[in-house]
């Protein structure tokens, strides 16, 4: 038997990757990265980096970046919070997983975008449980119950009372890192069983060109420290906060991110680091950041290649969009950007659901994303050489107009190569017609509803529940906060 | 140097975002002892004008648009040393005081405005990003400023843009001050609930938008 190919497309050649990476090196030695964050600039030093205090600006020689390149587990597995499913990110494999953060939620009924509240959160995170094909939940949506400052830790625990999913989160100030932890803590039963054993991804924004403010650095820091995988979301903007050309944004890209990755490895050797990022070709007539723009694209699948020589882990915001409803311009954008993604091999793929420019949740694009999702894993899938001979001891016995319908051959192997398509249209003419002429839209929202019908929650012993509502509490309270909202649960 | 070729030169220096020429050129201007209040009007100024109409157009992008604005302010950085000791002044389109409100560090769409605005011959104080509310009344107290112009790029932040405007009528100085609002969440709804006198959706709308509202104390 062939074995099978998995596709795969690679936009630079290997001379250009290595350019890439050694300008990345260079720049981080003579430009340096600016460093707002009193510790990280502290283990910096202390590993050799030559450091211009007045100016936060540190220059990293390739030596460290190289020592701390072998110190960085190629690949990280997560668990689901039963702590029994596991999925390997790494090597080619894809997990897609909604965009994170949006602030606002496209109301179906509406179709205008308004805040999001507690309700929402709950039916973002239901949903999300239920779509086959969202291997990870995320911190999707913030609430505007509760009071900003508390609002990254109140998504990560809604999120673990309703799904069972490994989370793509992150914090939104220095002090969320603390209970975040405690919660996903108590779900493992202690910190040496959540190391062991990472049920959340936490993201770390450099503030382009080359800056860790001290959120970030921080957030690397305890990340690394507690054995959470840290996903660096380096993020340019062409023309803007990045050089104009693809290849100039992705050195850029190489210096940021391997300089969050030092910082990683100084705060604790061999902690998890994915080489992610959201980076955008920039709109020079909107002074926007358009997600769907197939140069945005481009440089996602070429620093994941990149990622992937430097043997890392990686993630991109890819297969979202920029339209401000669920139309053509949505599926288009998203559909491009699961393909590409799939094809590039980005380990961990946020974006499902996310509309505006990763500003907005749309709970109806998240099940049509969901399908989406279907057709790129299959994609990569590839094709097999399912038996030996393919093909010829089929056609034994051949009478002119016989069709395989029946054959034993279709039934062992239909099911296996082919998906069935639950959004996307496949009636003849008159039965769509008959069946009142429905839009992906209307049959998303229908998907929506009876998902969220049929959703139970996953059960989570008492004692566990009242843990989590109990670190919820004590980080509210300061803010204001006596009460939880009411969940509805 | 015929003067029409010199204005003329100016304006292209302008429209190609050209800074060394223009700030070449003003130092000319000066040492020819022209006058040069009539060199910013009819030599710059028609160049920052033709500039707008190439990006409403469609021509110009914002490269060529920033450029532009630097340009202006290359040659301003000539012509207002000489203005100052011939005890002259340009004529101001008024004073802004513009930064990013506080718990937001995204100030590249506040960049572009404070720079058209500059260009555009308002005297601008940039305050930056993440400023206090208390910082941008503070400023526009001391500056006598026309304009508050506020920016905000997420909706956790804009709520501050509302937040200012009740601080400025807990202090009784709302009726001192214009203030204007952008950044992508913001929109001319937004600024009517919250009772801001004004919303543009990019650099050079902004720039009408503070021409078109007369200075409150012109």
């Amino acid at each position: 038997m062939v074995k099978t190919k998995r596709p795969k497309i690679e936009f630079l050649s290997p001379e250009l990757v290595e350019r890439i990476v050694d300008e990345g090196y260079a720049l981080l030695e003579r430009q340096g990265v600016f460093v707002e964050n009193e510790e990280a600039m502290g283990l910096l030093k202390a590993a050799g980096a030559r450091a211009d205090e007045s100016a936060l600006r540190v220059r990293v020689d390739r030596r460290l970046v190289g020592e701390c390149l072998t110190t960085t587990p190629p690949s990280v597995t997560m668990f689901d919070r039963s702590g029994e499913k596991s999925y390997i990110v790494g090597g080619d494999e894809i997990h897609f997983n909604p965009g994170s953060a949006a602030v606002s939620l496209l109301d179906h009924r509406t179709q205008k975008e308004r805040k999001a509240r507690t309700r929402d959160l709950v039916d973002f995170c239901r949903l999300v449980e239920t779509l086959e094909h969202i291997h990870f939940q995320s911190t999707g949506l913030i609430s505007a119950d509760v009071p900003p400052a508390v609002s990254d830790c109140y998504r990560l625990y809604l999120g673990l009372l309703l799904s069972t999913k490994p989370v793509v989160t992150g914090t939104f100030r220095v002090e969320g890192f603390e209970p975040m932890k405690d919660l996903l803590a108590a779900v493992r039963g202690g910190e040496e069983e959540l190391a062991a054993k990472p049920l959340a991804i936490f993201d770390a924004c450099p503030s382009p060109p080359l800056k860790w403010s001290n959120l970030t650095a921080q957030s690397l820091i305890d990340s690394a420290r507690a054995g959470i995988p840290s996903e660096t979301i380096s993020m340019g903007m062409t023309g803007a906060t990045s050089l104009a050309t693809i290849a100039g944004t992705l050195v850029q890209h190489v210096a940021e991110s391997l300089s969050g990755l030092v910082i990683c490895q100084l705060a604790r050797r061999g902690a998890p680091v994915i080489f992610g990022g959201s980076p955008s070709s920039f709109d020079m007539r909107k002074g926007t950041t358009p997600m769907g723009a197939i140069e945005t694209m481009m440089i996602d699948s070429a620093y994941a290649q990149i990622g992937k020589h430097l043997k890392l882990p990686t993630h991109a915001y890819m297969a979202l969009s920029d339209s401000k409803v669920n139309d053509a311009q949505s599926g288009i954008e998203t559909a491009l950007g699961a393909a590409l993604a799939a094809l590039a091999g980005v380990n961990v793929i946020s974006g499902p659901g996310m509309l505006n420019f990763e500003s907005c949740m749309s709970l109806e694009k998240l099940a049509i994303d969901n399908e989406i999702c279907g057709m790129a894993y299959r994609l990569v899938e590839g094709i097999a050489q399912r038996e030996d001979p393919i093909a010829l001891d089929k056609f034994e016995g051949y009478k002119p107009g016989a069709t395989f319908l029946t054959h034993p051959h279709t039934r062992l192997w239909y099911r296996k190569e082919h998906t069935l398509a639950k959004l996307m249209d496949r009636d003849p003419y008159e039965a769509w017609v008959m069946a009142g002429r429905t839009t992906t839209l209307d049959k998303a929202h229908k998907d929506v509803q009876e998902r969220l019908g049929k959703y139970s929650l996953p059960p989570l012993p008492d004692s566990l529940r009242k843990e989590l509502r109990k670190i919820m509490t004590r980080y509210a309270r300061p803010s204001g906060l006596a009460r939880l909202p009411r969940t509805g649960l | 140097m015929i003067k029409e070729t010199l204005y003329a030169d100016m304006q292209k220096a302008i429209v190609d975002g050209d800074g060394a020429a223009a700030g070449r050129l003003a130092a000319e201007a000066a040492k020819s002892g022209l006058d040069l209040l009539e060199v910013i009007e009819k030599g710059y100024v028609p160049g920052l004008a033709k500039v707008g109409e190439l990006w409403e157009q469609g021509e110009y992008f914002l490269p060529e648009l920033i450029s532009s604005a630097e340009a202006m302010k290359a040659a301003m950085a000539v012509l207002e040393p000489e203005l100052r000791s011939a005890r002259l002044k340009a004529r101001t389109a008024g004073k802004a005081v513009i930064g990013t409100v506080e718990g937001d560090i995204h100030d590249i769409g506040k960049n572009l405005v404070a720079s058209m605005l500059q260009a555009g011959g308002f005297e601008v104080f940039d305050l930056g990003a993440d400023v206090k509310l208390e910082k941008f009344i503070e400023q526009a107290e001391a500056v006598g400023a026309d304009f508050i112009c506020l920016s905000a790029l997420l909706t956790t932040t804009m709520a501050n843009q509302r937040r200012l405007i009740e601080l400025l009528k807990q202090k009784d100085l709302r009726a001192k001050y214009r203030v204007l609002v952008g950044g992508a969440p913001a929109s001319q709804k937004w600024a009517e609930e919250i009772g801001a006198d004004g919303y543009a959706e990019n650099a050079v709308a902004a720039v009408k938008l503070a021409k078109s509202l007369n200075p409150v104390r012109s």
